[in-house]
């Protein structure tokens, strides 16, 4: 089959369709991740979205619920045990270690086909069908809507905590709910790239974007280019060759952050 | 109408007392400067101020409300890799605390940005990222984001500390530039008096629970720093400088809004 006829089936097309979606949650999300130098935190969240997937399969249920469920949980947790910012990096250590745990006994425990419990992890994008994908779209929507309406105070508590605690914005508040739209995209992520390459799409693209422009503005808008050239030409890139999506994903993540470090060090040069 | 009143304003933490019994009016223009060691309240007062800590007991009333109070905060080093340009900085002072994105009057809001920018001679380095400024520039800045929401009150938390001394004189002008033409009145934390001796119209001087107000010739004398300390203190003027010696005036010099005093 050529890569036209491949793209014509049915199963590659909601893949895309989730992996654009994803593009573009990821994308939006990554600078704020990247500014508040949540990149741990990230992948100790995504490590319980594989917990609570692994759970799912073992219970039956939707692994998508699972991965839901377990990142939300996550969220949360770091957001309460973690209260000094100094905490936060043992803390998200000691639950990242104890989750990836449980989740290796779960899939130990489960007994149905050895693809699924591989693609926690790595990713089986392909595996999407219409109800994962409705449920994509919906949490998606769910996380941007949130987003909009606390962005600008949100963005403040980012990048100026003091002033903006000074000017009444509710810091800590923000911090959790923030933490748990970044679980939420994650547990999404999970089902794409799996819970070892969330990174990939979360951090790398926002960290290239973030390297050529002082702007918040270009900068979101790059990241979002960056995630979605990474998540959507990466299936398209794995079809032909039948090779991993997530290995594609995070290759063309990556070259994209090398090129933007390039960029970056010869603006600074001439500056 | 006073721009900050405390009556009978009390704060302690359990069994600790900052402060007591004080009463202090400023007025619109006024320009009170906030002096005392560490862990004497001055922090606190601003959190007070800010709404951010009740007090004990007794009352405080900023006119406006806290929503009408610019805040410098004292000069730190930014993250050189942040994504943020000066421009973005003062913004946020505009409507950072707003919800949602932001995205009408837009001109407006450049308008007024561009505006508070040019005020502090910020123009040229606006649209640079900001950790690739001086400390200088950056305070300038801060001066711009307190000023752009128009306050009736600005509370300055060591805006000089770190900066040269051309600098410090730069920015504290542009402070009094302010208070001088909007009437604004300002309390102004900080070790050093001297950089802004010439704009103080009175201090507050807080030492372990106990407290003075008044002007800076009243206050700044050898017998009441000496009663405050409960230490004898020399008060020399030098010059058109004060210099005090055996306050223990060596302190540190790292205390912000979001630190340890209020927790502990």
């Amino acid at each position: 089959m050529t890569l036209l006829d491949l793209l014509e089936l049915d199963f590659v097309q909601t893949a895309l369709i989730a992996a654009a979606v994803l593009g573009l949650v990821a994308g939006v999300l990554g600078p704020l991740v990247v500014t508040r130098k949540m990149a741990f935190a990230v992948h100790g969240t995504s490590e319980l979205a594989f917990t609570g997937g692994a759970a799912a399969l073992l219970l039956g249920v939707g692994v998508g619920y699972g991965a839901l469920a377990g990142s939300i949980l996550a969220a949360v947790l770091l957001g309460v045990l973690s209260r000094r910012e100094s905490d936060r990096d043992s803390v998200i250590g000691a639950i990242l270690a104890f989750g990836l745990g449980m989740g290796i006994l779960m899939l130990a425990l489960y007994k149905g086909r050895a693809a699924n419990k591989f693609g926690l992890l790595t990713g089986q994008i392909v595996g999407v069908d219409s109800t994962d994908l409705t449920l994509l779209v919906v949490s998606s929507v769910a996380v941007l809507a949130v987003l909009a309406f606390i962005y600008r105070p949100l963005f403040f508590a980012s990048v100026d905590p003091d002033v903006a605690i000074s000017r009444g914005v509710p810091v800590r508040g923000l911090s959790i709910v923030f933490a748990v739209l970044v679980g939420v995209a994650t547990a999404l992520s999970v089902q794409v790239v799996g819970a070892l390459l969330v990174l990939a799409l979360m951090i790398t693209p926002a960290a290239a974007a973030m390297r050529v422009t002082a702007s918040p503005v270009r900068a979101t808008v790059l990241s979002v280019v960056f995630a979605e050239v990474a998540a959507v030409g990466g299936i398209v890139l794995s079809l032909q060759p039948g090779l991993p999506v997530s290995a594609l994903v995070t290759a063309i993540s990556f070259v994209i952050y090398l090129v933007c470090r390039g960029i970056g060090a010869v603006q600074r040069r001439a500056a | 109408m006073t721009a900050i009143s405390l009556r009978g304003a009390r704060l302690s933490y359990g069994s600790r007392v900052l402060w007591d019994g004080l009463d202090l009016d400023v007025e619109p223009g006024e320009f009170l400067a906030v002096l005392g060691p560490n862990g004497s309240g001055k922090t606190s007062l601003m959190r007070v101020l800010l709404g951010l800590q009740p007090l004990s007991s007794g009352t405080v009333t900023v006119a406006g409300g806290n929503r009408a109070v610019g805040y410098i905060p004292q000069q730190r080093a930014l993250d050189q890799s942040m994504t943020l340009r000066g421009r973005d900085l003062v913004g946020l002072g505009l409507d950072g605390y707003r919800w949602g994105l932001g995205l009408r009057n837009r001109r407006e809001r450049r308008i007024r940005v561009d505006a508070a920018i040019e005020a502090v001679g910020g123009t040229r380095y606006a649209d640079e990222p900001i950790g690739l400024l001086s400390g200088g520039e950056q305070q300038r800045l801060r001066v711009a984001q307190a000023l752009v929401g128009d306050p009736t009150v600005m509370l300055c938390d060591e805006p000089l500390l770190s900066l040269d001394l051309a600098n410090q004189r730069v920015v504290s002008e542009l402070i009094d530039k302010r208070r001088r033409e909007a009437g604004t009145a300002v309390l102004f934390v900080t070790h050093e008096l001297n950089p802004v001796l010439p704009l103080v119209d009175r201090v507050l001087y807080l030492v372990g629970g106990r407290f003075r107000i008044g002007t800076p010739e009243e206050v700044m004398t050898s017998r009441t720093l000496s009663e405050l300390y409960r230490t004898p203190v020399e008060v020399v003027r030098v010059r058109d400088q004060i210099l005090v010696v055996g306050a223990g005036a060596c302190e540190e010099q790292t205390h912000h809004l979001t630190a340890a005093e209020a927790a502990s």
